[in-house]
């Protein structure tokens, strides 16, 4: 069963939905220690990334112990960002520091919250975005971005690039929204679930 | 490259369309996840519901169209018309919209913005402006169109992004229901004053005047209810057409 991590960020509807559409058994862990048993992980999760706060140190020390066991993981939007060291919408707040590098915020050349389905240029092959073409086309909706690294397995413009879906090993994330990006979207989320 | 949008508005009384609805399938013609099923394959960027129901059984209607909505459809889900307070957005919410559509609400109390961006992040709030222009100026109405509310449309929009709005649902009262071309004028004022995304409705009639509201009116992205609704194949055909004048749409 997938882990599905309610720490209050936005509305969890969309993604038990289609999670529910693609058949995935999941649910919503109360404690940490219920992450022990989890086949994989989903941090999902809209806003501000003040909100990454609710996530407490026992929760992300259950996170990161996931993580190494192999647990695959999945950060959808802030969640992604989540994974990342941390981002400057709220330089206090730590990230899970899975991945290297900031968050910052999409340049004021261009209308921000970057809003609307935009294409993903993607950079190598990946587990997360098996089977998705190049230049398809998902749905966003976020201010701040993570920095292409050796992670980004896509990329997207919007005033600058930015990295649009990461994969590191078992840890994976993508900056859209693929509960909300139709048949493309559901065969990502197919792409994790077959990986738990 | 970021699309531009095209976004299909139901008119939603009791759980039924009410609007402009003329399709073969009499029989499931007012249902709106029959509807949506039909925009969705044909292409559509996103559905807002607009709720304009009167009565007390609003909410239980809606919440029912929302969850059959969204149980099998993957796009973003606006939901406006209803949304006086904090408990309304949260039940739209809960029930499967992403975002919602605050109006008359939010010019009675703007400070209702500012605690549901807070809560539910500003991707999910929308503020829908209706204006219509006085002279040079555009001014603001609520209650769908009825009262002036002494706000400059520009100058209103610039604050609800100043609240944490995340997007402008702007309605040329002078052109709704004209199908005589969106308000441009009115669009490329407030898309120009503002940060946030702008969607332009009313008035959509022909291919070519979302083209123009695209290019002179600077939308980031436009609405429709009737022009999609009288024809079949209207979604895809805007967009190859746009497609084709080289605004970039998602095939």
């Amino acid at each position: 069963m997938i882990a599905l991590i309610d720490y209050g960020a936005g509305n969890l509807t969309s993604v038990r939905k289609a999670l529910a559409a693609v058949k995935a058994p999941f649910f919503v862990p109360v404690a940490p220690a219920d992450l022990e048993g989890a086949s994989g992980i989903v941090i999902p999760g809209v806003g501000h990334f003040a909100a990454t706060r609710a996530i407490t140190e026992p929760w992300r020390t259950a996170i990161l112990a996931s993580v190494e066991r192999r647990t695959p993981l999945l950060g959808i939007c802030l969640g992604l960002q989540y994974l990342f060291e941390g981002s400057d919408e709220a330089p206090d707040l730590a990230g899970l520091g899975l991945l290297a590098g900031r968050c910052q915020r999409l340049p004021p050349s261009v209308k921000v919250p970057h809003v609307g389905w935009n294409a993903l240029s993607t950079r190598r092959r990946s587990l997360v975005l098996n089977g998705i073409r190049d230049a398809t086309q998902v749905y966003f909706t976020h201010s701040y971005a993570a920095p292409i690294t050796r992670a980004a397995v896509s990329t997207t413009e919007h005033g600058a690039r930015f990295a649009s879906a990461v994969e590191q090993d078992r840890v994976s994330g993508v900056q859209f929204h693929p509960e909300k990006s139709g048949d493309p979207g559901l065969a990502i989320l197919r792409n994790f679930v077959a990986l738990c | 490259m970021l699309a531009k949008r095209i976004i299909a508005c139901l008119d939603v009384r009791d759980g039924r369309v009410v609007k402009g609805v003329q399709f073969e399938d009499l029989a499931n013609a007012g249902d709106p996840a029959t509807l949506a099923r039909r925009y969705n394959a044909e292409g559509i960027d996103e559905l807002v519901i607009l709720d304009v129901t009167a009565t007390l059984e609003r909410r239980r209607a809606l919440a029912a169209t929302l969850r059959a909505v969204s149980a099998e459809l993957f796009i973003p889900l606006t939901v406006g018309g209803g949304i006086q307070s904090e408990a309304d957005a949260e039940a739209a919410l809960d029930a499967g919209a992403d975002k919602v559509a605050l109006n008359s609400a939010a010019l009675a109390e703007p400070a209702l913005l500012t605690r549901l961006a807070a809560r539910y992040g500003s991707q999910a709030i929308v503020v829908a402006i209706d204006a219509k222009r006085e002279g040079e100026r555009y001014a603001v109405f609520a209650r769908s169109g009825q009262t002036a509310a002494a706000r400059e449309a520009v100058e209103w929009a610039r604050e609800a992004a100043d609240r944490g709005a995340g997007e402008i649902l702007l309605t040329s009262i002078d052109r709704d229901g004209t199908r005589s071309g969106f308000d441009c004028g009115l669009t490329a004022a407030v898309s120009t004053g503002v940060p946030i995304p702008v969607i332009a409705s009313g008035g959509a009639g022909t291919f070519e005047h979302f083209h123009e509201v695209f290019t002179s009116g600077a939308a980031d992205a436009a609405l429709a209810a009737s022009v999609f609704h009288f024809s079949e194949h209207a979604v895809a055909g805007l967009k190859g057409y746009l497609h084709g004048r080289g605004i970039p749409v998602r095939l």
